[in-house]
């Protein structure tokens, strides 16, 4: 992902802050701090019974937590004047992430090696490795992150008629408005409806539209999700449905970004249309071409509505993904540790291939020329 | 009369005629590909009139194939003769219909608040937090992105099982706004990034705050861009399922969650599904073809530099 950074505004002005109001504001982050602190310690004692004190949950802590966050944030302001009030542009979103994110992952860490039935009343058990080893001997959870490769492959052929539908759109047609609409129309409907209009009604063996096609066409016995190849070709088919909108439209805007004069002097040297595509067009759309599949890596590897909803992974595990699979692993079994790591460890390979690929995209987005 | 003096010669005239071709091939394609995209959300609205013997004759065409009736809209309690009497149906889909849209609107409109803030910092500030500078702050944000929702999802079911934040919109409506927040700060920052900061300059210069002429010089400027953002969060917010289906139960329970507990008895009331699932999508197929433009902005932000 590259960085446009702007010009940058340097402002110089004089800040006066008095050493009452830096006390003052030094103050309000180490007394809130403080504040949050002990009321950890009292919900601490009170959860291990050490005091008993009648909290329901951990909302004080979270009320405490909130506070914090203000007042570290309106400190800024005490503390470092106009310079402070530039950190109040990102602090809070920085603070928001912070929490909701880094936060929750360290917990993650923690529940990912232990045994925890949310229904059972023994609560969290550590059990060391032995998710680990479970992971390693679970076919189910290798031929999800296998489906998941194959779903990904997919995005080459979404990439292909995504370009196609843009050249098409930016040739001089009439209606242009009206194409684009109607192509946008997949991207906006929500997964699991699709997974209802498509999946469960139009691909119905017996009634549905397609199949009725299908029947025309010739294919005496169309079912869609009964077997492995068929059904995994069709939670293709119906996401890259949804999502070759996205493609079409970055795609689209960057081929209106490349130069008319470009195309004229080509077709002045004589050079045929597909050797202009070949030549100008395609090397110049690389770079928002690589952007719009990483974006749409990053995008199939989160697919999970459509399956849940149409196949719930059948037949066999032929159509999980990773997401689904966990998914139901929770559902059936309720064990929050196990599915934890699965998913620990998919975001490991998740953040290993992407910071290659990204690698190896950088070096291919150079110019060749 | 003398002969014809300029005659068209073939290669001209096979020119004309491969034009012609084409055009009828790209239009073709173009009208195949239309009816790919329309023809489900037309099947959906069709098979909401239906009953039950004309889905399955597989009729299309509402007077001619089959007389349209408010079997689907009577499900969920809508139709005209129903729509003043007391139903718990409508009820019920009425509180989903409206917790999805509370989720979706308060989520995206904390998420483009918060990212346009953190956008237009990092466009014009250095900072530091740390090892960190500028670039680094923008891929924290900007790698939320590739975050799959499983590795939060479990995590935040314990944790806002603690927290008693368990099916509640306000819970939901963070965790959305979370999963939105790095496209947001995407778009703006582009939008940010195409503003030229003598606009700020001369407004400092003039006496105004930083914030004062955030606010008031460069936030109008930046409308179309917090529009986009808005719109793309919202789509995305108003279709979510994973995390609603997991962390909601009963009271904050959002529309997706109820067309997808509603899949499992399909086949028996097509035209109710087909009603539920219509209202899933119609309010962003509305919001689709009136503000194409911006999804379009939004989308297109950081494809071309």
């Amino acid at each position: 992902m590259s960085t446009a950074e702007g010009d940058f505004l340097h402002v110089v002005t004089a800040d006066d802050v008095s050493e009452r109001r830096r006390l003052l504001g030094k103050a309000l982050v180490w007394g809130s701090a403080g504040l949050l602190g002990c009321v950890v310690v009292v919900q601490l004692a009170d959860h291990h019974s050490i005091a008993s004190l009648g909290f329901e949950n951990w909302r004080p802590t979270l009320y405490a937590y909130l506070f914090w966050a203000v007042c570290l944030c309106y400190s800024r302001v005490l503390l470092f004047g106009e310079h402070g009030k530039r950190a109040l542009f990102v602090l809070p979103a920085t603070l928001f992430v912070v929490s909701m994110v880094v936060f929750p992952l360290i917990f993650a860490l923690g529940i990912a090696f232990s045994s925890w039935n949310l229904s059972s009343p023994d609560g969290r058990q550590f059990n060391g490795i032995d998710n680990l080893r479970q992971m390693w001997a679970d076919p189910f959870y290798w031929n999800a992150l296998g489906n998941m490769v194959r779903y990904t492959l997919a995005i080459a052929v979404e990439y292909a008629i995504a370009f196609g539908l843009a050249l098409l759109l930016n040739a001089d047609i009439r209606a242009r408005k009206f194409f684009r609409v109607a192509f946008l129309m997949p991207l906006m409907l929500s997964p699991v409806a699709v997974s209802w209009m498509i999946g469960k009604s139009m691909l119905e063996t017996r009634f549905g539209p397609v199949s009725r096609l299908a029947r025309e066409l010739g294919w005496d016995n169309p079912s869609f999700f009964s077997s492995p190849e068929v059904a995994q070709l069709t939670i293709m088919i119906m996401d890259a449905w949804t999502f070759i909108p996205f493609m079409m439209i970055m795609i689209l805007a960057g081929l209106q970004a490349i130069p008319r004069e470009l195309h004229e002097a080509a077709e002045v040297d004589g050079a045929p249309a597909w050797k202009r595509f070949w030549e100008i067009t395609f090397p110049l759309m690389l770079p928002v071409s690589i952007t719009a599949i990483l974006i749409r890596i990053i995008f199939k590897l989160k697919l999970a509505d459509i399956i849940i909803n149409v196949t719930s992974g059948g037949p066999g595990g032929a159509t999980d993904s990773v997401t689904s699979f966990i998914f139901r692993e929770y559902r059936d079994r309720s064990n929050v540790g196990y599915g934890t790591l699965l998913a620990i460890f998919y975001l490991l390979l998740i953040v290993i291939a992407l910071t290659v690929l990204m690698k190896l995209a950088d070096r291919w987005m150079r110019p060749r020329y | 009369m003398s002969a014809q003096i300029f005659h068209d010669s073939d290669s001209d005239l096979a020119y004309r005629a491969g034009w012609a071709t084409r055009r009828i091939i790209i239009y073709g394609v173009l009208l195949l590909w239309a009816f790919i995209c329309l023809f489900p959300i037309y099947w959906t609205l069709s098979t909401t009139f239906k009953a039950a013997p004309d889905v399955m004759k597989g009729n299309l065409i509402p007077w001619i194939d089959f007389t349209p009736k408010w079997l689907g809209l009577r499900s969920l309690g809508l139709s005209p003769e129903t729509i003043f009497a007391e139903s718990t149906v409508r009820e019920e889909f009425l509180k989903r219909f409206w917790n999805s849209a509370i989720v979706a609107l308060g989520s995206s409109t904390f998420a483009v608040i918060l990212g346009s803030f953190a956008a237009y910092g990092l466009s014009r500030f250095s900072y530091r937090f740390g090892f960190m500078r500028n670039g680094d702050i923008s891929f924290f944000f900007l790698s939320q992105l590739i975050l799959p929702p499983v590795v939060l999802a479990l995590p935040f079911l314990v944790l806002y099982k603690e927290l008693d934040l368990l099916d509640t919109r306000i819970g939901l409506i963070a965790l959305y706004a979370l999963t939105v927040l790095p496209i947001v700060i995407w778009i703006m920052r582009d939008q940010f990034g195409s503003i030229p900061v003598e606009l700020e300059e001369a407004a400092l210069v003039d006496g105004s705050s930083i914030w004062g002429a955030f606010l008031t010089i460069i936030l109008p400027i930046a409308l179309p861009g917090m529009v986009a953002a808005f719109i793309i969060s919202l789509v995305l917010t108003w279709n979510e399922y994973f995390f609603a289906a997991l962390l909601t139960a009963s009271h904050a329970k959002t529309l997706p969650v109820m067309v997808a507990s509603q899949t499992g008895s399909q086949g028996i009331a097509w035209w109710s599904m087909a009603a539920l699932s219509l209202a899933a999508i119609l309010p962003l197929v509305i919001i689709g073809i009136a503000l194409e433009r911006f999804i379009i902005k939004g989308m297109a932000a950081g494809a071309v530099k």
